[in-house]
């Protein structure tokens, strides 16, 4: 667990980090809309883009839980 | 303006409106909008909602940059405010900035106005302005869109709330003489239906019915969708409305059902599916152009050359032609472009001027990275603390150069960027500013410049995906850009330098199919300059149109399908094979072998590109006594008949059923063409012989288009239609060796015995047995058996696989028309890498590493462009990867059980190095 985590818990509030794998032709693409158009979200995603989910090994799921990632999102 | 000169030519005279924005340097941040005070209808959203003055039409908008509309700007009406001019960090805004005349020099002139709207005074005929719960269907769209005034929630205008009860009412402003359009706008049944579905998604209660007179949807794969409308609950009547009333809150719909009972139905919203017009300045454009109009002001083509105007040079693409959908469109388009390309074949290549680059620096192991990290004005500085995610970044490993910008992406910026690189020896390149999606190419260009790869190269999104949607939460936005620039920075640690991929082209292609589509496509394609082989299965060129007799146009096939044959025959760049199969074929986009077999011999041919024109053929009837009585024929021989004046003499009394196997007997789908065929050989034979009784059985008339005016002529001149249902087809019985008619009439309720003498089956279109060639190709085929393309709507012509292209009936039952317009798209797209003469491989493609593959072929076996082949190396199988093909997904390398596949760009070390980067954080 990280230190992070740890005093983000202490102060009784859960703020998950999440790491998010998106899609450069369609998911990648909308959470720039997203940002166009001024939506609002919370601040707890780092998205890493790729050029289809289909990149995406499990291994590299399983390593963003070990870095510490509460909760993997894939967006494809 | 004016269109002067020839084909090869022209001079154009264009205006050119000021924007009073300069579009190279705005960067579509939006602060002169959030300052500006004047608020005006957003004409995008219908005027459902408002918008600033400075604004874009919509995200998606090109060019990505705001305009002013002069109206209503207060400097430009009264000289005051100009607040936007001092908020423009980029210096965009000029309000000096004059209309420009510009002559431009050109060979050839595309003419795709679009189409227009439907005028107010027709749409008010249904109440509509009088009535707020009274909307257009393009009003609807916009309520349905997650972009639009409402954010996807369907609301009714009057009250604001979410309406139970909704009625499409179709044909607005089309099928209708009175409003002097009397053409069928094609497109509004499938809108319907879609936009029908849309809501019914948003909120499955909700009720909706559709007013209708024939359910026109009759593209490719609209019936289903139309059948899964149904099945959702979308309630269908066959009945066109003339009237919307209101009834206290509600409106209330009065109409006649087929048995000819009266009903009144209360709805709290009502959609007018208005249809599509000529564009409002038609005639303006076609003075200008040279080019003549139809009777409906839509530009004038003939049925055989669909995309050619009046004027030789100037052609036409999309709704400005006929009233048409998205895939038509865009086939339009292609096709266009490639009868431009034809005209401009002899100059390709000139006034171009090649880019030149320095020579790449060999760069140190060691990474030594730069970190930019920009403010986009305000857009990032003003939420993200730009300056300490910069020191942040200077302390990361490898980073030994850090700055910031005002923008990143401005001229001097990016010429500074280069400085910076050389000053410091960097190596490897992070810029934090927006989206790679737009701005990767251009700092990778920087990098060129600067003599470095472009691979080494590296974006951290920390306006999009930061500043613009943390605008509250500053600190924990600096914290994410930190985050992201950490990751950034890991991953630009492992990036390598990658060579550009470029692979030669051989200049010819193959055309598989010798029909109109095929030929047209030979034809275009040696037009624009290159070499093909045409291979045909059967004896002789011509396909289907060897069996057609008459046009609804009045060309003559017969004539038209020699002239083109002779011109195919007679031209050296095309080499035709008859009675030729294609055996084999292996390669990829620009470099295919094709092993074709002939009675005589086999021959390997080598091409770059291939069109896949294969065609279809007519659907042998069983049904209804056909090929038991010789009363019982099919259009098309009734068409054979109609050539002989004996025949002729013999018939009083006809019959014909449409829809004979087709929609949900044996052929699930509509093809296109069986409807106009009806009305085509009626209206003949009543030219030959006024007083034949005609009685045509059908389940939804598919003239659409212009195909409706001989529709309307056709029942004129006393031909008679009777609807039936799928359940209800007329019952076809044999008495005495005469055949016997009989069917339900609706209205007088009883049992009508009808006795022809001849029965004529309208019978849909099949496609050729190409299940073989799919596997060949390795492209797909639908369920129906066509030929299924990249993409319905924006790749109508294109496979996932590279350098494969289909028109005709191959890829779906279509009118000629529509086959021509298609094999020209297939041509134009064909000669994209034909004529370039090289593929160039991004550098995000697949690589194999021989060593450690073992050969277990899952990659080629998932590859969805076919762009991994295994090949021998030595006595074991390998994987390979087909640059030329590769789109970079990574679908292969995920699944690799070796791990032996790597993605430039996304490597395994990188990606692993991105991953253990974010949990570093803090």
């Amino acid at each position: 667990m990280t230190a992070n985590k740890v005093s983000k818990m202490t102060n009784d509030k859960f703020e998950p980090k999440i790491l998010g794998f998106l899609c450069n032709w369609c998911c990648y693409a909308a959470a720039d809309s997203a940002g166009v158009a001024r939506f609002q979200y919370p601040p707890n995603i780092r998205v890493i883009r790729v050029m289809c989910t289909g990149r995406i090994d499990p291994v590299f799921i399983m390593e963003a839980f070990r870095a510490g990632a509460d909760g993997v999102f894939v967006g494809g | 303006m004016s269109l002067e000169g020839e084909a090869g030519n022209f001079t154009a005279r264009v205006r050119r409106q000021p924007r009073y924005i300069n579009a190279d340097l705005c960067t579509a941040c939006g602060t002169c909008a959030t300052y500006c005070p004047v608020i005006i209808n957003d004409a995008f959203n219908q005027d459902l909602s408002t918008t600033k003055n400075p604004h874009r039409d919509y995200v998606q908008a090109v060019p990505a940059s705001f305009y002013i509309d002069p109206a209503c700007c207060l400097f430009l009406n009264y000289q005051t405010c100009q607040i936007c001019v001092s908020t423009c960090q980029a210096r965009a805004i000029n309000f000096y900035e004059e209309e420009e005349v510009l002559d431009l020099e050109v060979g050839a002139v595309i003419l795709a106005p679009g189409f227009g709207r439907i005028s107010e005074d027709v749409l008010s005929k249904y109440g509509y302005g009088h009535f707020p719960d009274i909307v257009t269907s393009i009003e609807f769209e916009r309520l349905t869109s997650a972009s639009g005034p409402s954010i996807g929630k369907i609301i009714r205008p009057s009250d604001g709330e979410h309406p139970k009860r909704i009625a499409f009412l179709q044909c607005v402003g089309a099928r209708d003489v009175s409003c002097g359009n009397g053409y069928c706008s094609s497109v509004c049944c499938m809108y319907a239906v879609k936009e029908a579905t849309v809501a019914k998604e948003h909120d499955p209660n909700l009720e909706i019915t559709i007013f209708y007179i024939d359910m026109r949807t009759q593209g490719k794969g609209f019936d289903a969708a139309r059948l899964r409308a149904k099945e959702k609950g979308i309630r269908f009547v066959r009945c066109r409305v003339s009237d919307v009333l209101e009834n206290g809150k509600l409106l209330e719909i009065p109409y006649v059902d087929e048995t000819g009972r009266r009903f009144r139905e209360k709805f709290d919203m009502v959609v007018l599916a208005e249809g599509l017009e000529s564009p409002e300045d038609a005639r303006p454009l076609a003075r200008a152009a040279g080019i003549d109009l139809n009777h409906y002001d839509f530009c004038s083509t003939r049925p055989f050359f669909p995309l050619k105007t009046t004027r030789p040079g100037v052609f036409v693409a999309g709704a400005f032609q006929g009233p048409k959908d998205v895939p038509e469109s865009v086939t339009d388009a292609s096709g266009a472009a490639a009868l431009a390309a034809e005209c401009l074949k002899d100059v390709r290549h000139t006034c171009v001027v090649e880019k030149s680059y320095p020579a790449e620096i060999k760069i140190e192991q060691k990474p030594r990275i730069g970190v930019f990290v920009c403010s986009c004005g305000t857009n990032i500085g003003g939420v993200v603390d730009v300056k300490a995610v910069a020191d942040y970044a200077a302390k990361l490993d490898d980073v030994v150069f850090t700055d910031t910008n005002l923008f990143s992406c401005a001229q001097n910026t990016q010429e500074e960027i280069a400085e910076k690189i050389e000053e410091n020896r960097l190596n490897r390149v992070v810029v934090a500013a927006c989206t790679p999606r737009t701005h990767e190419p251009l700092f990778q260009e920087t990098l060129r410049n600067a003599g470095l790869n472009r691979c080494l190269f590296e974006m951290a999104n920390i306006r999009d995906h930061c500043s613009w949607v943390h605008a509250t939460v500053p600190e924990e936005a600096t914290e994410k850009a930190r985050d992201l620039v950490r990751m950034a920075v890991a991953k630009a640690s492992e990036l390598r330098p990658l060579p550009e991929q470029r692979l030669p082209v051989i200049p010819k292609a193959l055309v598989i199919g010798g029909g109109m589509a095929g030929m047209t496509s030979a034809l275009s394609i040696a037009e624009q300059g290159f070499e093909s082989f045409l291979v045909e299965k059967s004896t002789e060129l011509g396909g289907n149109l060897r069996h057609i007799r008459i046009t609804l146009s009045g060309d003559d096939p017969r004539q038209i399908l020699e002239d083109i044959e002779a011109k195919v025959m007679s031209n050296p760049l095309i080499h035709v094979y008859r009675e030729a199969v294609v055996e084999s074929v292996s390669g990829y986009v620009g470099n295919f072998a094709t092993l074709i077999r002939t009675h005589e011999k086999s021959e390997t041919l080598e091409h770059g590109v291939i069109v896949v024109a294969t065609g279809g053929t007519q659907y042998e009837p069983k049904q209804y006594l056909y090929g038991k009585s010789p009363q019982v024929v099919t259009q098309r021989e009734l068409e054979e008949k109609l050539t002989r004046p004996d025949e002729i003499e013999k018939i009083n009394e006809i019959v014909m059923i449409q829809c004979v196997g087709s929609r949900g007997e044996d052929l699930p789908y509509c093809s296109k063409v069986c409807c106009g065929q009806a009305v085509k050989n009626a209206l003949r034979i009543l030219e030959l012989k006024p007083d034949v009784r005609i009685f045509v059985f059908y389940r939804d008339m598919r003239t659409y288009g212009f195909m409706e005016d001989y529709y309307r002529s056709v029942r004129k001149k006393g031909a008679i239609f009777v609807h039936y249902e799928k359940d209800h087809p007329p019952e076809v019985s044999m008495e005495q060796g005469r055949i016997r008619v009989a069917f339900l009439e609706g209205i007088l309720g009883g049992k009508v015995v009808l006795e022809p003498d001849l029965l004529v089956l309208s019978v849909g279109i099949v496609p050729a047995q190409v299940e073989e060639l799919s596997r060949t190709l390795k492209i797909p085929l639908t369920g129906d058996g066509f030929f299924l393309e990249a993409h319905p709507k924006l790749r109508p012509v294109e496979f996932s696989v590279e350098g494969i292209y289909v028109c005709g009936l191959a890829h779906g039952p279509k009118p000629i028309f529509e086959s021509l317009a298609q094999a020209g798209a297939a041509a134009g797209k064909a000669c994209i890498p034909l004529a370039r003469g090289y593929v160039t491989a991004e550098p995000i493609v697949s690589s194999v590493d021989t060593d450690r593959c073992i050969g277990c072929g899952i990659c080629e076996s998932l590859c969805p462009y076919s762009a991994i082949r295994m090949i021998k190396v030595g006595k074991k199988k390998k994987a390979e990867t087909i640059s030329a093909s590769c789109k970079g997904c990574g679908i292969c390398a995920s699944h690799c059980p070796t791990l032996s596949i790597s993605m430039a760009g996304f490597t395994n070390e990188q990606m692993t190095a991105q991953i253990r980067a974010f949990g570093e954080g803090h």
